[in-house]
């Protein structure tokens, strides 16, 4: 049967993984390599490295750790952050990640999505979306690793949802924005709703900040995968005694 | 002699490479008939369309270099399904060295495609590239494509909503439809066996 993910997320910034709170302050938790390796022996499913600064300041990532971490590293893993175009995903891809992830420059141009799907397959090609839950519904953010032009996408989030599946994604990663860094929980009603429209995988992200969270995400939302950074990188929690609970609870995991 | 990763055009040959090197093989990725026909063992990896990855073996004369290989040869992911009569991606007919046609997994919330994730393996039958593995172990799968776990040259299945091939093998011919290269200890034991081949 197929085991439920757990995937750290390593928000890179200049060569560091940084977490900041609610998206602001980020502060320095270690060396990408280092973090990456320590993950993968503690029995990571998969990993993320997200350059939180490179798409809302036009730059792309610098791609030479990709390369690095793909020559040791066994496990899958995601590069998101500055994607722009065909060219950028397939330096990425072609250094030795098994997908990209896109987000802001998704919503400026969702045509990249049907591209990178068509060039590489969607298997490829993960759709990140940071969801505010608001008056009028769960609305879409954009920039939001940049304070100065964070905001309203000006999309809703499931009709977003359904363009990017409709547009060839092939996994969803959906940032829960009021519970992200504060470790109260998954969005479980938001993600509950997400779910019953997403036909791909889809990953939790936003509020893990225990062993609990984790299982009752898995139970209650039906997510594939459950991404965390904060909770993960503070030694607050193991993923080996994480794994062992979820399987106590009768959660497929991979031990 | 060498260990030859066909050129596929797919994006998974850089971490194959690697996977292999961390081994010890001697690796060449090549396109050229000539180093595939003298190659010791050949692998053929794939992610993307069957129908572009056809044309790109088409167009570099390797159908006919495939289908006459007396060498071992392990197709990865596309790969594999390569291996097989006919794939629905595309509608394109595909190398035809087993029994069996390549169909769309179909996708619901219930049961997301692609299939993407750690999963186990049912082996129907022993087989070299499976020697050493237990029955808990679990290897990387991301396709969207499926060959039925009931077709005659299936050495192993997964199960994602019904039976599905993980694992196949005719005569000096085998292909794995889950990423050995990214599957951790389990995928390197399996890529160590085929090398030992």
């Amino acid at each position: 049967m197929l085991a439920k993910r757990i995937i750290p997320c390593l928000d890179v910034r200049d060569g560091q993984v940084v977490k900041g709170v609610r998206f602001r302050d980020h502060r320095i938790v270690g060396d990408i390599l280092e973090l990456a390796i320590r993950y993968r022996d503690a029995g990571a499913d998969e990993l993320v490295f997200y350059d939180i600064t490179a798409s809302p300041e036009g730059r792309s990532v610098d791609r030479s750790w990709v390369e690095r971490i793909a020559r040791v590293l066994d496990i899958p893993f995601c590069v998101a952050g500055g994607i722009r175009s065909v060219v950028d995903a397939e330096a990425i891809l072609n250094a030795g990640a098994e997908k990209v992830s896109i987000n802001s420059p998704a919503l400026e141009n969702p045509a990249l999505i049907d591209a990178l799907a068509r060039r590489f397959g969607s298997q490829c090609v993960v759709v990140g979306i940071d969801s505010e839950t608001t008056a009028e519904g769960y609305r879409v953010h954009r920039y939001t690793g940049d304070p100065t032009r964070a905001g309203d996408a000006g999309r809703d989030t499931l009709s977003w949802l359904r363009e990017a599946q409709d547009r060839g994604a092939g996994e969803i990663v959906l940032n829960c924005m009021a519970s992200d860094g504060v470790r109260r929980g998954y969005d479980l009603t938001q993600l509950r709703t997400v779910r019953a429209e997403c036909r791909v995988p889809l990953v939790a992200s936003g509020g893990a900040g225990s062993t609990a969270h984790f299982i009752e995400v898995f139970h209650e939302a039906r997510v594939d995968a459950a991404l965390a950074a904060s909770v993960f990188h503070s030694g607050e929690l193991a993923i080996p005694d994480l794994k062992n609970a979820l399987r106590l609870a009768q959660i497929e995991v991979r031990l | 002699m060498s260990t030859v990763v066909i050129d596929s055009g797919g994006a998974n040959l850089a971490s194959l490479r690697y996977a292999l090197q961390r081994l010890g093989a001697d690796v060449t990725v090549s396109l050229d008939p000539t180093v595939i026909r003298q190659a010791e063992r050949v692998l053929l990896p794939g992610v993307g369309a069957a129908g572009a990855a056809m044309q790109r073996l088409r167009s570099a004369g390797l159908v006919p270099v495939l289908r006459e290989l007396e060498k071992p040869l392990l197709g990865i992911c596309l790969g594999m399904q390569l291996l097989f009569e006919h794939s629905a991606e595309d509608d394109t007919d595909t190398l035809g060295l087993m029994t069996g046609r390549v169909e769309r997994l179909p996708a619901s919330p219930e049961l997301p495609a692609p299939h993407m994730g750690w999963n186990t393996l049912n082996a129907l039958r022993a087989d070299p590239l499976l020697a050493g593995l237990q029955p808990t172990d679990r290897c990387y799968f991301v396709h969207g494509y499926f060959a039925s776990g009931h077709l005659p040259d299936v050495v192993a299945t997964s199960e994602y909503g019904q039976s599905i091939a993980a694992v196949v093998r005719r005569a000096h011919i085998a292909g794995v439809q889950f990423h050995p290269e990214r599957s951790g200890a389990v995928g390197a034991a399996i890529l160590r066996n085929f090398l030992n081949s």
